[in-house]
């Protein structure tokens, strides 16, 4: 047997939490080094426990771990940022569950992902910030996709190579992105993209967010952006999520109190 | 090869399922209860057994009990102008230990966590809803967990009493008793902060 570390330290998202056993709870930490990892952290669910604060849902953390035999373990905790907007405000906490679950879905335990941690990090920091949370979530699910290897294509029909003309376009789950309307036409489980929409996710595609957060998306497209997406990863993930309703159940009555009666737009589910 | 007899064997397996509960605790309780008297056994496997056939679910309050209306909701020396909201049975049992409450409750029967599978529609949110509806009080406190789980739920129940026109608080949050200042996290900090009082 090898020696090695006891301890280790990393800094860490929390994204799930369990309780387990009497008062501990078992945690989901999302690292950069380790990608997604289950730790224990106990008696967190005492009033008086330190580290409680400190592994709360949806933190950024730097945490001391020691190894355990089948669980590690946490041993000190320290949050970096705990993104007070989003438990302020239930609007923005259920995107950041929708994150999370995002997240959780589409990475396997012990698989590195530098780059997701860093994209995740700032989506919960920006979900706090923006006044368009939607856009920060149509980002944050581009970039995500892109880096777990689903990377939409959308500049070119995936079928014939050819560039598409942007004022016509379909969009195709099974196929990962855009069919001109040679190859799509008539084809199953295409849907149009609106010329606007497709340049909009060309856009959000190859620009950084401090580009992409001048956009001005109407209601209309936001609609529409979410429709294309949402779709494309229920079709990848085989399931639907359980925070998509949330948000929606959370945005419909927020719309309601804004204007009674009204139909409230961008509440379809996929 | 079986070194323990069948039916020990069982009863370790069945214990191995409780929380907290691995083999080693498991063999050391069965073989505990096997050289325990006979009357005391029994009344254990009683006790379990009655346990499940007796417990109903409050129709008012959705706590358990063994009546429905529960005690508690029945009891009309209780203030009937207050109702506390919590997640689960055992926070009605914790506040009840301080005696310093003696309004109603509702049981929610969890907390909103959209990634662990549970909506606001999985929660008895609807029929406290329809139960102020019916038999309005005073005051709503909602004392759900100071957890992000327990905060969304305590935003969105209050919510949707906002048209029933009740007042609606939130149990206050800050420092635990025993606590140590270098420790508490900046939220929990915020919070105190932001309730302190005049002493």
């Amino acid at each position: 047997m090898t020696v090695r570390e006891r301890l280790y330290r990393t800094e860490a998202v929390i994204l799930r939490r369990q309780d387990f056993g009497e008062a501990d709870r078992l945690l989901t930490l999302y690292t950069p080094g380790l990608g997604k990892t289950r730790v224990l952290a106990k008696g967190v669910r005492k009033p008086t426990s330190r580290k409680a604060g400190h592994v709360e849902l949806f933190t950024h953390s730097r945490l001391l771990v020691a190894k355990g035999k089948s669980l590690d373990i946490v041993t000190q905790a320290e949050t970096t940022n705990s993104f007070l907007p989003l438990r302020d405000e239930l609007g923005r906490a259920s995107c950041a569950f929708y994150v999370a679950e995002l997240v959780d879905r589409f990475t396997e335990e012990g698989e590195e992902n530098r780059r997701l941690f860093d994209i995740l990090l700032n989506a919960l920091f920006w979900l706090g910030d923006s006044e368009d949370t939607a856009l920060v979530l149509r980002f944050f699910e581009l970039r995500l996709l892109d880096y777990v290897g689903y990377r939409p294509q959308l500049s070119r029909c995936v079928r014939c190579a050819q560039p598409v003309e942007t004022d016509a376009a379909l969009f195709n789950s099974a196929e990962g992105g855009v069919l001109c309307l040679r190859c799509g036409k008539g084809e199953r489980g295409c849907r149009d993209a609106s010329p606007q929409v497709l340049a909009t996710l060309c856009y959000l595609q190859s620009n950084d967010y401090e580009q992409c957060r001048r956009l001005k998306i109407d209601r209309r497209a936001h609609f529409e952006l979410e429709g294309i997406l949402r779709r494309y990863i229920t079709y990848l993930l085989e399931r639907g999520l359980k925070s998509v309703d949330f948000m929606d159940t959370i945005r419909r009555e927020e719309a309601e109190a804004v204007s009674p009666g009204r139909e409230p737009a961008g509440t379809a589910s996929s | 090869m079986r070194s323990v007899p069948r039916s020990v064997e069982r009863l370790i397996e069945e214990l191995n399922r409780l929380p907290g509960i691995g083999p080693k605790t498991a063999s050391r309780l069965t073989f505990y209860l096997l050289r325990s008297p006979q009357e005391q056994v029994q009344a254990l496997a009683r006790a379990i057994g009655e346990m499940h056939e007796m417990v109903v679910t409050c129709s008012v309050c959705f706590n358990i009990a063994e009546t429905s209306p529960c005690p508690i909701c029945d009891d009309s020396q209780r203030d009937r102008t207050m109702l506390c909201v919590v997640e689960e049975p055992l926070d009605v049992l914790a506040i009840e230990r301080i005696r310093q409450y003696d309004g109603l409750y509702h049981v929610l029967h969890g907390a909103i966590s959209p990634i662990e599978g549970m909506g606001p529609e999985d929660l008895k949110i609807a029929e406290l809803v329809e139960r102020l509806g019916k038999n309005p009080v005073e005051e709503v406190i909602l004392a759900t967990n100071p957890s992000l789980e327990g905060e969304s739920t305590a935003m969105y129940v209050s919510r949707q009493l906002a048209t029933l026109g009740i007042r609606v608080t939130r149990l206050a949050q800050g420092l635990p008793m025993g606590g140590d200042l270098e420790y508490a996290d900046e939220v929990t900090l915020t919070r105190a902060l932001e309730g302190r009082r005049e002493i």
